[in-house]
């Protein structure tokens, strides 16, 4: 069985192309995907802003990155016409600026200061992806900016999905019924409770309060009612950067290792975006064992080794050598035998692997070459 | 009787970067401590069925079932806590509302106090674990030798545990923080060691470092590091740097091969060999360079060996076996 071969430079020369989104399990490097991505589209000649979420130290390092300071940076040191732009997400950072972009002084003030913001902005569990998105929206809407290019890394969450889901979570739980019943004594107490009756809001409250306290509560109080009446609604801005993300001008890239793991969490994802009729632009399979399987079977390496270690003497280095090789051939068969069974569920995902490096990427140069090996599209 | 390396522990935490093998080492830890007739709980937290593609079971319900046999007649059950079962489980121990929080679970309810007080979610999943483990303080009889929890990764670990810290800024006092102040007592304890899974690589290993000074940090008891995946270097020290300088001695192994019947194909695959020979020794030195940056944490180091054939049942009681040659019991 074979995938039609993803050819990355197809998908970053498309000048009707603005948005890159590189997606998949934790640990499979997404964000080197990215960056690598990046480096190359802008030394192609595009002029590209890659925005990334918790890149490895060294990595970026390897970007000029040294801060997070929440502001995409020019690269220095790019080859050929385009220009490469990059950050680190800032979440924290990010929805404080919503907050003082659209709230009058007085009010944003009280929504930074309610320590249920500070705890909703900096550990509730889809708030990273919510800015990641909104930050997304921001780069993308500034029209006055260098980048005609996005390429997004996207946060490392539980499951790949969390990306999708947890902005749209977090909106309608802002925008949600309950909310809207706990600031009810501030609206007037009954109205907003719909069909729930006035015991079962009793319990609900009584309980919460049991749980989180009283205080907790007026606090989201507090902050739902001044947050309600500055946004156009929280659950608006979050679809709005969903359906950026349905645009025919986006692509995703799910990327993976050839792990079970890793490959069912991409096969989650492949489902989910033709779901949403999200444009699937292809499979980076990486750290993919790097061996020629033409040259001889794992068995004949083997066998060969054994004969030769039998007859001793200075040929016991080629038998090392070839029991290393039949080694990597295993690891590589098994490895082969995962992706083949994604790209039997899922026929006509365009597909291209990466080979594994002996060494993690610390510069540029580093960057270049995990863009070389992405870029020839087709198996290691 | 035989050393241990973790005397009195009861909860053993796993947490690791994403794809260094988490929870195949915390089943195999289950399994290794299950060994000899006794009895462990492997309990899972990120809702993945992480445990039940592991043991090939069918998925997990919020209830603890035995999924293996331990070498010895030992059993390995397993559990995959939700937040929502941990928060009714929680009202109805402490509060007696069983029927009261279905109601709220029908309303979603639970899910908005899990969203509202983000440390709440943490404490619950702890608190299901911390509950586990204070069993055998009463020695009730569903109490287990030693519970394995398979945490979230490294990233998140520091935050996911330090649960008191989490809901300070929430709930100052109430019941909620009585709770934290219980599951302080146990995560924050010598009955406690918090495991980190790395790979010999950059970035994992720099993960681990700062994953082991956040817990030290946070007075949190770290127990060991599981370096996963290693490989055993085919080459002498003196050969692998023969490699590094492109130097290994392209002749006699290409004689070599020719004595065994390549002859057309022994230049090529010389040439394959020497690549993959280089390839080895980068790997090998790079390896090194970590392991001795684990060295200096002063947390015992134990190792698991890669295997080329991938995770099943069978390798879990090898790796188990492995891992009590290096003390655990």
């Amino acid at each position: 069985m074979q995938a039609p071969p993803l050819y990355i430079d197809d998908v970053i020369d498309d000048r009707e192309v603005s948005i890159v989104v590189c997606t998949g399990a934790g640990g499979v490097g997404k964000t080197t995907t990215a960056a690598a991505l990046a480096l190359r589209a802008a030394e192609r000649g595009r002029n590209v802003c890659v925005l990334t979420i918790d890149p490895a130290r060294r990595l970026a390092q390897a970007m000029g990155l040294t801060e997070l300071d929440n502001n995409p940076r020019e690269v220095p040191g790019i080859e050929g016409g385009g220009s490469l732009h990059a950050m680190m997400l800032d979440m924290k950072r990010t929805f404080d600026e919503v907050v003082e972009a659209h709230a009058d002084p007085v009010r944003a003030q009280q929504i930074l200061t309610n320590p249920f913001y500070e705890a909703l902005s900096s550990s509730f569990a889809g708030t990273q992806e919510y800015m990641a998105m909104e930050k997304l929206g921001q780069l993308h809407g500034d029209t006055d900016a260098p980048w005609d290019l996005i390429i997004v890394d996207t946060p490392p969450s539980r499951s790949a999905l969390d990306f999708l889901d947890a902005p749209a979570r977090l909106g309608s739980f802002l925008d949600g019924r309950f909310i809207r019943i706990l600031t009810a004594p501030a609206r007037g107490a009954g109205r907003g409770l719909g069909r729930i009756a006035a015991a079962g809001f009793g319990i609900f409250t009584g309980v919460l309060s049991k749980i989180l306290g009283a205080q907790v509560l007026a606090d989201v109080g507090t902050f739902v009612a001044a947050i309600d009446t500055t946004f156009g609604g929280f659950r608006e801005r979050a679809d709005a950067t969903f359906a950026l993300l349905q645009e025919p001008s986006t692509r995703f890239l799910v990327v993976a290792t050839p792990e079970s793991d890793a490959l069912r969490e991409a096969s989650y994802f492949v489902e989910r975006l033709q779901e949403e009729g999200m444009p699937l632009g292809g499979l980076v399979v990486n750290r993919v064992q790097d061996v020629d399987r033409e040259l001889l079977s794992a068995d004949t390496a083997l066998a060969s080794a054994e004969k030769l270690s039998l007859e001793g003497g200075d040929t016991d280095l080629a038998a090392r050598l070839l029991t290393l090789h039949a080694g990597r051939l295993r690891t590589r068969e098994r490895q082969h035998h995962l992706t083949e069974r994604f790209i039997g569920a899922h026929p006509g995902v365009a597909t291209t692997e990466v080979a594994a490096l002996p060494e993690d990427v610390h510069d540029l140069a580093g960057l270049r070459e995990v863009g070389e090996l992405l870029a020839r599209g087709e198996a290691v | 009787m035989e050393q241990t390396l973790w005397p009195g522990v009861a909860l053993h935490v796993v947490s690791g970067k994403g794809g260094t093998g988490k929870t195949t080492v915390a089943a195999a830890l289950a399994m290794a401590l299950a060994r000899d007739g006794r009895r462990t709980l492997l309990m899972e937290v990120e809702g993945r069925q992480g445990i039940s593609q592991l043991f090939d079971v069918p998925p997990l319900p919020y209830e603890e079932r035995k999924v293996a046999v331990a070498p010895g007649g030992g059993e390995v059950w397993a559990l995959a806590v939700d937040p929502e079962d941990a928060l009714l489980d929680y009202l109805e121990i402490f509060y007696n509302l069983r029927r009261a929080g279905s109601a709220l679970r029908r309303m979603g309810a639970v899910d908005f106090a899990t969203t509202i007080a983000p440390g709440l979610r943490d404490v619950l999943l702890t608190g299901k674990a911390c509950e586990v483990v204070r069993r055998s303080e009463k020695n009730a009889p569903d109490a287990y030798d030693a519970v394995v929890l398979d945490a979230p990764p490294t990233g998140r670990i520091t935050r996911f545990l330090n649960v008191n810290n989490e809901v300070s800024g929430l709930a100052k006092v109430g019941p909620i923080r009585n709770h934290a102040d219980l599951v302080m007592s146990v995560i924050a304890s010598p009955r406690t060691a918090v495991h980190l899974v790395t790979l010999l690589e950059e970035m994992p290993v720099q993960e681990t470092i700062d994953a082991v000074a956040e817990l030290r940090d946070a007075e949190l008891p770290v127990g060991g590091i599981f370096v996963n995946m290693t490989r055993n270097p085919v080459l002498t020290d003196e050969e692998l740097e023969l490699a590094v300088a492109g130097e290994l001695p392209t002749d006699r192994i290409e004689a070599a091969l020719r004595s065994v019947d390549f002859t057309d194909k022994a230049s090529a695959i010389t040439a394959t060999l020497m690549h993959e020979g280089d390839d080895h020794a980068r790997r090998v030195a790079l390896e090194r360079r970590e392991s001795k940056r684990l060295e200096e944490l002063d947390v015992p180091v134990l190792s698991l060996p890669y295997l080329s054939d991938g995770i099943d049942l069978a390798s879990l009681y090898e790796l188990a076996e492995l891992l009590g040659t290096q003390g655990v019991r």
